[in-house]
């Protein structure tokens, strides 16, 4: 499957996703914010860093730049997008998702790993993630809580585009184990067409036993498997 | 030589403002044939400022080790040190201060010397890789060192975390000597190939120098020599302007573009812009080179109108970088910066004259022989004597010092003490993961961290083939895992500047050792006082004379580093504070260790002598319980024996090699009974997910000692270390056969940790612990007002 990257000025997650899906055995490529996504793109990964230093809000600026143009139309044309950390804000900044990332509720940078209930299995990135048990996984993000307002939340809730939930160690959706005072202890969602998503910790950082996790790996293997079923679709 | 209308003439008042000396004055004078302008005097003022020229300390730094068959780029040659770390593969790093500025203003005083170290090491042209720190703070009692505390760790946290580089490991100790002058010193690493090397030099005559970066604004005037100077009262609002601001976006910027420029084989020469700016870089680059250097300071990109040729040479605007490129490539280096879109000008050429000359308004501003300006600054041997407060140091016994009564309140209250207790609320905020290489996180002995292909700066085309040309086909890239940790226990040092030094290298090393690595090479920071004062100039030099020694008996040689002097305020000098980094290797990823316990039923050995009878303070001397339970900050420290600490490190290595050790923890602060709690309750899970294992533990096989010595003394050269039951007895036979005292000290297993001694027993649930431990700084962080 052929993986394209997005790299802004001053992403700084963009070399760790690619290592992550190589080592996985799919091929990436790193896509400039000034080009456009080239042909034969399988699935978009926004990843994580300080896209344009985030300087005005995390994503805002982003939103702006030539390949996004582009990651908006392979997105209408049905195709994947996995938006992470940083990037789920470029996402929601982008209109590709509902709601927004704000401010930690502590008001305090948060790197610790996390544990994620998944809440919905049938999207192309939840499909292979084990159903018995959360997932382990780091965050590192000082503007985190996902925040929507109650019409958007219903709607989220109503068409399942929850994707993942912050909770402990056994599965409980708790405000302990809520990191940032996100709405509901929400972590990632998707689009209503269920082929953008976005969430807040970073799976590209375990997907290795040596790195302490490999529990990341079934977000993108659930991705290798929906590819295995249907050539891409919104390849430009 | 004209001079601009608006400058002021050169006086004795104005030259004392400069902080040079008269004898100093009349060097530049002989130096120059004739007197400075003012821009020069500004010039010869940071240049022979200790942050740059270590005047004062340059007969001391001579007696580091600075030698080994893996040296690649020795200490002072270049902007970091270069070890070999094989495969072709090299690593640089460095560790420096930004102690003056964070005292100023925390959180930019800490994102610039992040920023700075961070460009100190790609101007090598390695790729930064992962970043640590070592900070003091006076006590969490005073708001206005919780402001400090918060407001660097912030500022570390906002640099670092959009930068993208992981802050993997560091220290943070507390004490009442830091008050008013904290310590924030940073330390980066990157890797490269040996053929990336990259020389600060400017060679090449005719070639242009170019300036890339930011412009050029007020901010930061003359930080080097405001470094250089006591913080007084007034400092804070006078010098507020000499802080920078640091703009890590752009950094990452810099650094990626410097890194593709590298790959052209355009480039001749770089240098960062750090300290004393434009005027330090380009004068250190002819110096190096042996050439001369010309610009025109009309073409530097200016923040600010009307600004003076003073101001533009002096600024230490950042994230700047001076790159010498080889003549008629400028369109590659055009065509990178413009892509990155970064500000960028042609500023000057490479003369063979070997002077530096810089022109402002049509007019000749500067005319300085670079060679003689960046050698030949002043060299002094300053007065030592030893200060009479170790008279009464040395004199303390144990005679009316009660022996524990309540270990287990004692334990708790050891465990809550900020040096301490657990430092999750500073790593927290850092984000210690990014780049996919972080092995063992922040909260064991030693951070390990792995290297892997995309941690190399791009290579040139020419490179990539050779690589590929020596490749076998399918053969994977030599990942390699390197440890590093830093160390340096202040009020050892305070209590005997020899040993103490001794016992900073010592324990780094301990701390290696334990993650299973071997060291490279270190970096040290002398963060000092007053040089001028002979007692305090004695401190200075028996802690580098201890840490050479130890650097020595370790094969770690000094590749680098900093000094910074004058960290005193009214209240008084701050604890002599020689913090050094140490790196190291790891064969193999099995033989990465971590320090807590792993599994129920494992034998836990002490490692070394459970306690220095040869002490007369039984390694009570300057400890955290002597401290904390008794309000006393004196005693002759324990003693640091060089050769039973290479022993028993090269033996724990032995042993994990042979895949024998499950954990290995080191003895430091808090004695034995801390690190045995730690062992049972620092391995964290997730976000509130403590991964709890008790043991029981008994000492009372050591009849002739205090209790407070086997439980809380601080005796040198000890680890605790866990194996499988079965093989506890070939453990310690091989440990004794190697000449390291071992013996089985108990078993792990349930939630709680018991301890025996020869007169008492306690137990806690390890959960209890933990509570103490983890929750503390974030309580004393939360308190209101005073």
């Amino acid at each position: 499957m052929n993986f394209s990257v997005l790299q802004f000025p001053a992403s700084n997650c963009d070399q760790d996703a690619v290592h992550a899906i190589r080592r996985l055995g799919h091929q990436a490529r790193m896509v400039w914010h000034k080009d456009n996504l080239p042909p034969g793109t399988d699935a978009v990964i926004v990843p994580g860093g300080f896209s344009y230093g985030d300087y005005l809000r995390c994503g805002a600026i982003a939103r702006f730049s030539p390949v996004m143009q582009s990651v908006r139309q392979f997105a209408d044309k049905g195709g994947w997008v996995l938006g992470i950390c940083n990037g789920f804000q470029v996402l929601t900044e982008a209109g590709l998702l509902p709601g927004a990332l704000v401010r930690n509720r502590d008001l305090q940078f948060h790197c610790e790993q996390v544990h994620l209930k998944t809440a919905a299995a049938d999207t192309p990135f939840t499909r292979r993630i084990p159903a018995d048990r959360p997932l382990r996984i780091p965050i590192a993000h000082g503007e985190g809580c996902y925040y929507a307002d109650e019409a958007t939340l219903a709607e989220l809730r109503a068409n399942g585009q929850v994707l993942w939930q912050y909770c402990d160690s056994e599965g409980n959706v708790t405000d302990q184990a809520n990191p940032n005072g996100a709405l509901h202890n929400i972590a990632g969602i998707c689009n209503k067409g269920r082929n953008v998503a976005g969430l807040m910790p970073h799976p590209e950082r375990a997907c290795e036993a040596l790195l302490g996790s490999e529990d990341g790996k079934w977000i993108f293997e659930s991705l290798f498997e929906a590819g295995r079923e249907r050539p891409a679709a919104g390849t430009p | 030589m004209s001079m601009s209308m608006t400058e002021p003439a050169i006086t004795p008042d104005l030259v004392a403002k400069h902080n040079l000396t008269p004898e100093e004055y009349q060097h530049a004078v002989q130096i120059l044939g004739r007197n400075p302008t003012y821009t020069e005097l500004g010039i010869f003022s940071v240049m022979w400022s200790e942050h740059c020229s270590y005047k004062n300390t340059r007969p001391l730094l001579k007696t580091f080790p600075t030698r080994s068959p893996r040296i690649l780029v020795g200490a002072g040659e270049e902007n970091a040190g270069i070890i070999d770390i094989g495969h072709g593969l090299a690593v640089a790093f460095k560790i420096e201060s930004h102690n003056h500025p964070s005292a100023v203003e925390p959180f930019q005083g800490a994102t610039t010397g992040v920023g700075g170290i961070i460009r100190d090491i790609f101007t090598m042209g390695a790729r930064p890789v992962c970043a640590a720190n070592s900070l003091r703070f006076g006590e969490l009692s005073s708001a206005e060192v919780r402001r400090l505390f918060s407001g660097v760790v912030q500022g570390i946290a906002h640099y670092g975390n959009c930068f993208g580089i992981p802050t993997v490991a560091g220290e943070v100790y507390f004490d009442r000597s830091y008050e008013g002058n904290p310590l924030v010193n940073a330390f980066c690493l990157g890797v490269l190939r040996h053929e990336q090397i990259t020389r600060g030099a400017a060679r090449g005559v005719g070639n242009p120098v170019f300036y890339v970066g930011p412009a050029t604004g007020r901010d930061g005037l003359a930080g080097a020599a405001f470094a250089s100077q006591d913080l007084t009262e007034a400092s804070a609002e006078q010098q507020r302007g000499a802080v920078q601001v640091g703009d890590p976006f752009m950094e990452k910027l810099v650094c990626e573009a410097c890194l593709e420029l590298l790959a052209t084989g355009a480039v001749a020469g770089m240098q960062d812009m750090g300290a004393a700016g434009l005027t330090c870089s380009t004068c250190e680059m002819a110096a190096r080179a042996g050439t001369g250097i010309e610009i025109e300071l009309d073409k530097v990109p200016q923040r600010a109108p009307g600004m003076s040729s003073y101001e533009i040479m002096l600024s230490e605007s950042q994230e700047r970088m001076l790159v010498v490129v080889h003549k008629g490539r400028e369109e590659e280096v055009k065509r990178i910066f413009e892509k990155w879109d970064l500000p960028w000008a042609e500023i000057g050429v490479i003369t063979d004259t070997g002077h530096m000359v810089v022109r402002h308004g049509g007019r000749q501003v500067v005319n300085i022989p670079a060679r003689k300006i960046a050698d030949e600054s002043p060299v002094y041997h300053r007065e030592a004597v030893e200060p009479a407060y170790l008279q009464a140091v040395r004199a303390f016994r144990l005679d009316g010092v009660s022996d524990t009564v309540q270990p287990l309140e004692d334990l708790k209250r050891l465990l809550a003490w900020p040096s301490i207790a657990s430092k999750n609320w500073v790593y927290r905020q850092y984000d210690h993961q990014v780049r996919a290489g972080t092995v063992v996180l922040p909260g064991s002995d030693a951070a390990v961290i792995r290297i892997k292909e995309d941690c190399l700066p791009v290579m040139s085309a020419e490179l990539a083939a050779r690589v590929e040309s020596q490749t076998a086909p399918g053969q994977a890239f030599p990942e390699k895992y390197l440890a590093l940790t830093v160390d340096c226990n202040g009020t050892y040092v305070y209590l005997d500047p020899y040993e103490g030094g001794k016992a900073a290298v010592t324990e780094a090393c301990r701390n290696l050792a334990c993650s299973g690595a071997i060291p490279l090479g270190a970096t040290d920071n002398l963060n000092m006082a007053n040089p001028h004062k002979p007692e305090l100039f004695w401190q200075i030099r028996e802690s580098v004379r201890g840490l050479a020694d130890a650097c020595r008996a370790f094969d770690a040689p000094v590749t680098g580093g900093n000094c910074s002097l004058y960290n005193q305020n009214p209240n008084g000098p701050i604890d002599p504070t020689p913090t050094v980094a140490v790196v190291g290797l790891i064969e193999k990823p099995e033989h990465i260790t971590t320090q807590w316990f792993k599994d129920e039923g494992d034998t836990i050995i002490l490692l070394g002598e459970a306690v220095d009878l040869g002490d007369p303070l039984l390694g009570l001397g300057g400890s955290a319980w002597l401290q904390v339970m008794h309000g006393l900050k004196t005693g002759a420290p324990p003693r640091c024996d060089l050769e039973a600490a290479r022993t028993l490190h090269t033996t724990l290595v032995g042993l994990i090699q042979s895949g024998l050790i499950k954990s290995a923890h080191d003895c430091s602060e808090g004695g034995l009974a801390v690190t045995l709690a730690e062992c049972a309750m620092s391995r964290m899970e997730a976000r509130g997910t403590p991964r709890f294992m008790g043991a029981t533990v008994d000492l009372s096989g050591w009849a002739e000692t205090r209790s407070s010595a086997l439980l809380f003394g601080e005796t040198q050269s000890r680890v605790v270390a866990t194996c499988a039951a079965r093989d506890g007895s070939k453990v310690v036979e091989r440990a004794r056969l190697m000449g390291v005292p071992a013996q089985m000290i108990g078993k792990v297993g349930g939630k709680r940790l018991t301890l025996k001694t020869r007169g008492l027993e306690f137990s806690a649930s390890v959960e209890e612990l933990h509570h103490a431990w983890w929750n503390s700084l974030a309580k004393h962080m939360n308190q209101p007002g005073e």
